[in-house]
């Protein structure tokens, strides 16, 4: 990987970040959810509520056979319109401002000028989908079941509602039509445990000390990786990392490989972090000292 | 923080500053974490007061350790914890201000009729063109019968399913011509199929307005379309009166719902072409709140017209109290949306 890459990968990493400022000045750095995130989301959901409809309907099969009335027929009815209509608001009233299917993915709807996420926005912004999920998907069922529709009007009927439903590709903050006219977003929301500090873990028996030299090679995104890797602790992914820092440093292998890292780590981050309170940021390896 | 005290204390032991800030903060973290989940599965209730009054102070200890920590620790998994705690605690902060009984009764309270009172020129707007679609096609039917099939037609074109439409206009008439004598049976069935097919309708022609509501208008029109022609077959077989009176009982509220929301599309429609000196997506998403709140009042409306459409109009028989009711129910729309209101600070 060059410089210029990394750099372009950090960038799109910024690019997806939103300044989010609380009242308190602290900003919280939101990152907009991607589409593959969302999509997945809404096909969980999707799932989950045809699921719902399956076992509605069989019920309300079994209890309209056995009770041979024909009220079951309408409590189908509008039990299905409620399911179709109230399920996404539903949800995403509650604390957690997501769906099943969202949560699933760790994202969640907020407000985008940072106040309250209210009622009126959630349902305007899901009933907008119904524009953008069944309207391509009733052109479709036309197409499929209308002769006289001829094929064109249909096709033309199919872009156009795709592109009401492919809208939030075409914008940097990810924004569906629904999205747009309620003025939220979609972000990402996953919980994250608070593992243990590995540089703090009471290890006194690593005593490998590094030079000053050996530890200029790095900056913080490696560190970072690094450390990521050690949280893994997958054998294979440190022994090949454990090489490339030796290779790059110089040094034989004389020690296991957990230990060599963790000691590096460790050292590294001391380093790093001490540059950090001077005011020294340093991203990663291409950047200067 | 003095930068110089803790930097030079950093030389001596490299571990010192992070080590003894995460291990003097960390207690705070988790008991944030825990009273945070409890809020997340239980609500407010689910808290003593004495932890309410902790979750803020908690809450500042948390985003004022995410801004130490963003300065000082390179510790990925800190501050990722730090960074989702501190958002999560933002949203359930700055999210639970009203309980929800409080919040549903300042909706019908104060924010849907206001809501509608602001749409209330798109409103007119939806209104002349639902008339002026139902004249249309009633003066085009009364000329010439044959008209009624392709408007029949067209309607079916414009987004019903073409079985069920068969079924309703049929149902449709055969009440019509039996005023009187309502079948019983399947007249449930009929009205949840009406009123689920009316809130999709009522549904798309809101979310189409966004497409500078022309779609809406056009939607609006053909519903103008479909009661003209209707009414037109009905008169002329001199069952006017009678007709009137069986679609007025359910039908003022219905109407009502429609034009709403027609005219909370196209209050979106206009925004967009319009934004005045806001910017687009400004004006755009401060159209889409009111419209969701009119939407919302408008799935409301609808229901009470499947009600009365359900057991209403089985019922009651008698025309003219048909009359009476949809006219009863038409006022109290008005005074209810219209009736100016105090001022209140929001």
């Amino acid at each position: 990987m060059s410089a210029a890459t990394n750099a372009r990968e950090r960038l799109a990493r910024q690019g997806k970040l939103r300044q989010f400022i609380t009242p308190e000045g602290v900003d919280l750095e939101l990152k907009i959810a991607s589409s593959g995130l969302r999509f997945g989301a809404l096909i969980v959901d999707l799932g989950i509520m045809l699921v719902v409809l399956i076992l509605f309907s069989l019920l309300i099969g079994w209890l309209g056979y056995s009770s041979r009335s024909d009220i079951f027929q309408s409590i189908w009815l509008l039990g299905f319109f409620f399911l179709r209509t109230f399920w996404f608001i539903g949800f995403e009233l509650g604390q957690r401002a997501a769906t099943p299917g969202k949560r699933l993915m760790g994202i969640r709807v907020v407000a985008r000028d940072g106040g309250r996420l209210t009622a009126d926005a959630v349902v305007a912004r899901n009933l907008i989908r119904e524009l953008e999920i069944f309207l391509p998907l009733m052109m479709l069922g036309f197409g499929a079941g209308e002769d006289r529709v001829s094929g064109l009007t249909v096709a033309a009927g199919i872009l156009w509602s795709l592109t009401l439903s492919l809208f939030l590709l075409f914008n940097k903050d990810r924004m569906r039509m629904g999205d747009l006219i309620a003025g939220t977003w979609v972000v990402m929301a996953q919980r994250s445990k608070l593992d243990q500090d590995i540089a703090a873990e009471a290890d006194g028996a690593a005593t490998m000390t590094f030079g000053e030299n050996e530890l200029a090679v790095y900056g913080i995104y490696e560190l970072q990786e690094l450390e990521r890797v050690l949280r893994a602790r997958d054998p294979r992914a440190m022994r090949e990392v454990a090489d490339t820092i030796r290779a790059k440093i110089g040094r034989p292998v004389a020690e296991e490989d957990d230990v060599f890292l963790l000691a590096y780590y460790r050292q590294l981050k001391a380093r790093l972090e001490r540059k950090l309170l001077f005011g020294k940021r340093r991203e990663d390896k291409y950047a200067s000292d | 923080m003095v930068p110089t005290v803790s930097a030079a204390a950093a030389i001596d032991a490299p571990t010192f500053s992070t080590v003894r800030f995460r291990a003097e903060r960390e207690a705070d973290w988790i008991a944030f974490d825990a009273l945070l989940t409890r809020l997340e599965k239980k609500g407010a209730k689910g808290l003593s007061s004495e932890e309410l009054l902790q979750l803020p102070v908690l809450y500042r200890a948390t985003l004022s350790s995410l801004s130490i920590a963003r300065a000082t620790s390179l510790d990925k998994a800190l501050l990722d914890h730090l960074e989702a705690l501190s958002m999560r605690g933002y949203f359930l902060i700055y999210g639970v201000r009203q309980s929800r009984l409080d919040r549903l009764a300042r909706f019908f309270a104060r924010d849907w009729p206001l809501a509608v009172q602001a749409v209330w020129k798109e409103t007119l707007i939806i209104v002349a063109i639902l008339l002026l679609g139902g004249l249309t096609s009633w003066s085009l039917v009364t000329s010439d019968p044959q008209w009624y099939y392709s408007f029949v037609d067209e309607s079916m074109a414009g987004g019903r399913d073409p079985r069920a439409t068969v079924e309703y206009l049929q149902s449709t008439m055969g009440h019509g011509k039996a005023a009187a004598d309502e079948e019983g049976g399947a007249l449930h069935v009929f009205a949840s199929f009406l009123f689920t097919h009316n809130s999709g309708v009522s549904i798309m022609s809101f979310a189409l307005g966004f497409a500078f509501g022309i779609p809406t208008m056009m939607l609006e029109f053909y519903q103008g379309i479909n009661i003209g022609a209707m009414v037109a077959v009905f008169t002329s077989k001199g069952l006017g009166y009678d007709f009137a009176g069986w679609l007025f009982i359910h039908g003022t509220t219905e109407l009502f719902a429609a034009a709403l929301s027609g005219a909370a599309g196209l209050r979106i429609g206009a925004a967009v072409v319009f934004p005045g000196a806001r910017s687009r997506l400004q004006a755009a998403s401060d159209a889409g709140r009111t419209a969701g709140k009119v939407m919302v009042g408008v799935i409301i409306m609808l229901l009470i017209a499947g009600l009365l459409e359900g057991f209403g109009r089985q019922l009651i028989t008698d025309t003219v109290t048909r009359y009476a009711i949809g006219t009863a129910m038409l006022l109290f729309w008005l005074a209810y949306y219209y009736l100016p209101r105090r001022e209140e600070a929001a």
